[in-house]
C-alpha cells in the first residue's frame, strides 16, 4: 500500500479530482439538494450597497472577464444586473476586457431580457461595450465619457441614449459594480476611479486567486467584496431570501412553486452559486486528504533513510 | 537619435502625468495624456498581430520544432481576424438597414459568435478548468511540512479550504454562532485570517511594491535606467 502511494501515478489524482466534481454535479442536478449559506459581512455589504441605494440609481457595470473564468464570475454577473434591475437601478455596462461584451451580451440576453421584458434598452440599461487601454481606459471615463465612447456598442450616438443624457463620466455614477478576474480589474478600478475621486463608492466581485489582494482595499475603498464562487452562493443568498418570489419558478398558472417547508424554488440560473459550492466541498476535501497523504509518505521516508 | 528621443518621450509623457496629479491647472495635461495611451493601446494590438505573424511564418519556414502547431495558430488567427474585420455573415441592424455591415460582429448565429461560442469559449474554459487537477496533483507532491513556516502554511491552507465550504460550519456548529467562542468557528477564523493576517501582509507588500515602483520610475523618467529601450547603437 505505502509504495503504490509513493509511486502513485498522478492520472489516479486527475481520476479522483474528476469524480470529487462529476458526482455532486450530478447528485445535487438530480435532486436539487444544496448546501446552506450563511451571509458573512463583506457579502452583505455588496447587498446593502445595492439594496440600499433609492430605484433608479445610476449603477455602472464592468465585466472584466473572459469564459476562462467564467464557471466562478458569472453567477455574481448574474445576480449583480438581477439585482440591480429588481431594484429598478439604470444599469451602464461596459468591459475592459475585449470578450468582455460577450459576458455583458449573455447578460442582457439571459436576465434582462428574459426576465425585465419591461425594461427598455437606452431608458433602463446601455451596453457601452469593449474598449482598448486596460487602466487608461478609466483615467479618460472618469472625467469625460465621451471622450472614449461616443456611441454604444449598437452604434447609436452617446447623446441620442436617454439615460445618459445627464451622465457627463464615472462621477456621477451612484455605484460602481466591477466582475473582475485579473487586470484590468478591480484593482485599476479602485486606483484610478475610487482613490482619486472618493466620493464613489464600489463594490465587486472577483477570482479566489484575487480576493486576499484586494482585502487592504476594504472597507474605504471597496464597500463589499464577493471572493469567488462561495462569495457569489451567499449573495445568492441574500437576494434570492429578499426576491425570492419573483425569482422562482412558476407553475403552469404562473404562480410561484413552493417546496414542502413553504420555501420558494429558485429558477436554476439563479442558484448557480450555491450548487456549485458542491462539487467545491468535495474538492477541497479531496485536496485535504491528498495533502495528508502526501505529507504522511514524506515522513515514513524520512524516518526509512535515518534507520538506514 | 533612436535611443534619445524615446527617452524625451518617456520623459515628457511621464512628468505631464505628474504634474496632472497635483495641480488642477495641468489636470486636462493628464486626460490628454491618457487618450494618448488608449490610442497607443489600440495600435499595439496590430503591432502584437504582426508580431505574431512574424514568429510564426519564420517557424514554419524553419520547420522548427513544432511547426505545425504554428500552422493551426495562424489559421485561427486568420480566420478569426477575417471574419471579425470583414463583419462576415453580419446582418444590417435595425437602425440602419440600408446599411449591409451595419448589424454587430457578435451577432447571434453569425459567423463570429459561432467561432466564439464553440471555439473560443470550450477552449479557454477547458485550459482554466484543468488548472484544478494539476493544483490536485501539486498538492500530493509537493506540499510537505518540512519546516515551522511549512506547517503554519498548511495549518491556514487547512483552515481556509474547510472555512470556504459548509464543511467549516458544519465541523464547528457544536459552538454557538453568537457565543463567547463563535470566533473560533471555522466560517469566522477564515475570515479573520483573510481580513488580519492577509491584508496586513498584503499591505506591507503594497506598499513596498509602490515605493520600488516610484524609484524605478524616477530613474526611467530622468534616463538613469535605459534598459527599456533595449541594447543598440545610439
Amino acid at each position: 500500500m505505502y509504495e503504490f502511494l509513493r509511486d502513485l501515478d498522478r492520472r489516479w489524482i486527475f481520476l479522483m479530482m474528476f469524480l470529487c466534481v462529476a458526482v455532486p454535479i450530478i447528485v445535487i442536478g438530480l435532486t436539487g439538494e444544496t448546501f446552506p449559506e450563511e451571509p458573512t459581512d463583506l457579502a452583505r455589504a455588496v447587498f446593502h450597497a445595492i439594496d440600499d441605494m433609492p430605484s433608479g440609481s445610476k449603477v455602472l457595470l464592468s465585466y472584466d472577464y473572459d469564459p476562462a473564468s467564467e464557471g466562478e464570475l458569472s453567477p455574481m454577473a448574474t445576480m449583480f444586473a438581477y439585482h440591480c434591475a429588481a431594484k429598478g437601478h439604470k444599469m451602464y455596462f461596459m468591459a475592459l476586457w475585449p470578450v468582455g461584451p460577450q459576458m455583458v451580451d449573455d447578460t442582457i440576453e439571459n436576465i434582462l431580457k428574459r426576465d425585465f421584458p419591461n425594461l427598455e434598452y437606452g431608458e433602463d440599461y446601455v451596453n457601452l461595450g469593449y474598449k482598448s487601454g486596460y487602466e487608461g481606459v478609466i483615467k479618460v471615463i472618469i472625467t469625460d465619457f465621451t471622450e472614449l465612447y461616443t456611441t454604444d456598442t449598437r452604434g447609436t450616438p452617446w447623446s441620442a441614449i436617454p439615460m445618459c443624457e445627464d451622465v457627463e463620466s464615472v462621477q456621477d455614477m451612484d455605484l460602481l459594480i466591477n466582475v473582475s478576474a485579473g487586470y484590468a480589474g478591480t484593482k485599476e478600478w479602485v486606483q484610478y476611479a475610487v482613490t482619486p475621486y472618493p466620493k464613489l463608492r464600489m463594490v465587486a466581485g472577483c477570482t479566489g486567486v484575487q480576493a486576499p489582494l484586494l482585502y487592504p482595499y476594504i472597507p474605504q475603498q471597496l464597500h463589499g467584496l464577493l471572493g469567488a464562487i462561495k462569495g457569489a452562493a451567499e449573495y445568492e443568498a441574500l437576494v434570492t431570501a429578499k426576491y425570492g418570489e419573483q425569482m422562482a419558478r412558476r407553475d403552469a398558472d404562473g404562480n410561484p412553486v413552493v417546496d414542502e417547508e413553504g420555501n420558494y424554488v429558485i429558477r436554476g440560473k439563479y442558484t448557480e452559486g450555491i450548487r456549485r459550492m458542491g462539487p467545491q466541498l468535495v474538492a477541497h476535501l479531496l485536496m485535504i486528504v491528498l495533502i495528508i497523504l502526501g505529507n504522511v509518505i514524506y515522513f515514513i521516508e524520512k524516518r526509512r533513510e535515518r534507520r538506514r | 537619435m533612436k535611443r534619445t528621443i524615446p527617452l524625451f518621450i518617456t520623459a515628457i509623457g511621464g512628468f505631464v502625468l505628474i504634474a496632472a496629479v497635483f495641480s488642477g491647472y495641468t489636470q486636462s495635461w493628464g486626460e490628454v495624456a491618457a487618450i494618448w495611451f488608449d490610442v497607443l493601446a489600440a495600435i499595439a494590438f496590430i503591432l502584437g498581430g504582426g508580431n505574431l505573424m512574424k514568429i510564426h511564418l519564420r517557424k514554419i519556414s524553419d520547420r522548427g520544432a513544432g511547426w505545425a502547431y504554428s500552422v493551426v495558430t495562424l489559421i485561427a488567427f486568420l480566420a478569426t481576424l477575417i471574419i471579425g474585420l470583414g463583419k462576415i455573415g453580419v446582418n444590417p441592424s435595425e437602425q440602419f438597414p440600408e446599411y449591409g455591415m451595419s448589424g454587430s460582429y457578435r451577432e447571434v448565429g453569425g459567423p463570429f459568435w459561432w467561432l466564439y461560442e464553440y471555439a473560443f469559449k470550450p477552449l479557454t474554459a477547458t485550459m482554466f478548468a484543468m488548472l484544478a487537477f494539476y493544483v490536485a496533483s501539486a498538492a500530493f507532491r509537493a506540499f510537505r511540512a518540512k519546516n515551522l513556516e511549512a506547517m503554519l502554511l498548511l495549518g491556514t491552507a487547512f483552515i481556509i479550504l474547510l472555512g470556504r465550504t459548509y464543511a467549516g460550519v458544519w465541523l464547528t456548529s457544536f459552538l454557538a454562532p453568537d457565543g463567547p467562542l463563535s470566533g473560533l468557528r471555522l466560517e469566522n477564523v477564515t475570515v479573520t485570517i483573510m481580513k488580519v493576517f492577509n491584508t496586513a501582509g498584503n499591505r506591507a507588500i503594497m506598499i513596498g511594491i509602490a515605493l520600488g515602483i516610484a524609484s524605478t520610475s524616477l530613474k526611467v523618467l530622468l534616463g538613469v535606467d535605459r534598459s527599456y529601450l533595449g541594447g543598440g547603437e545610439e
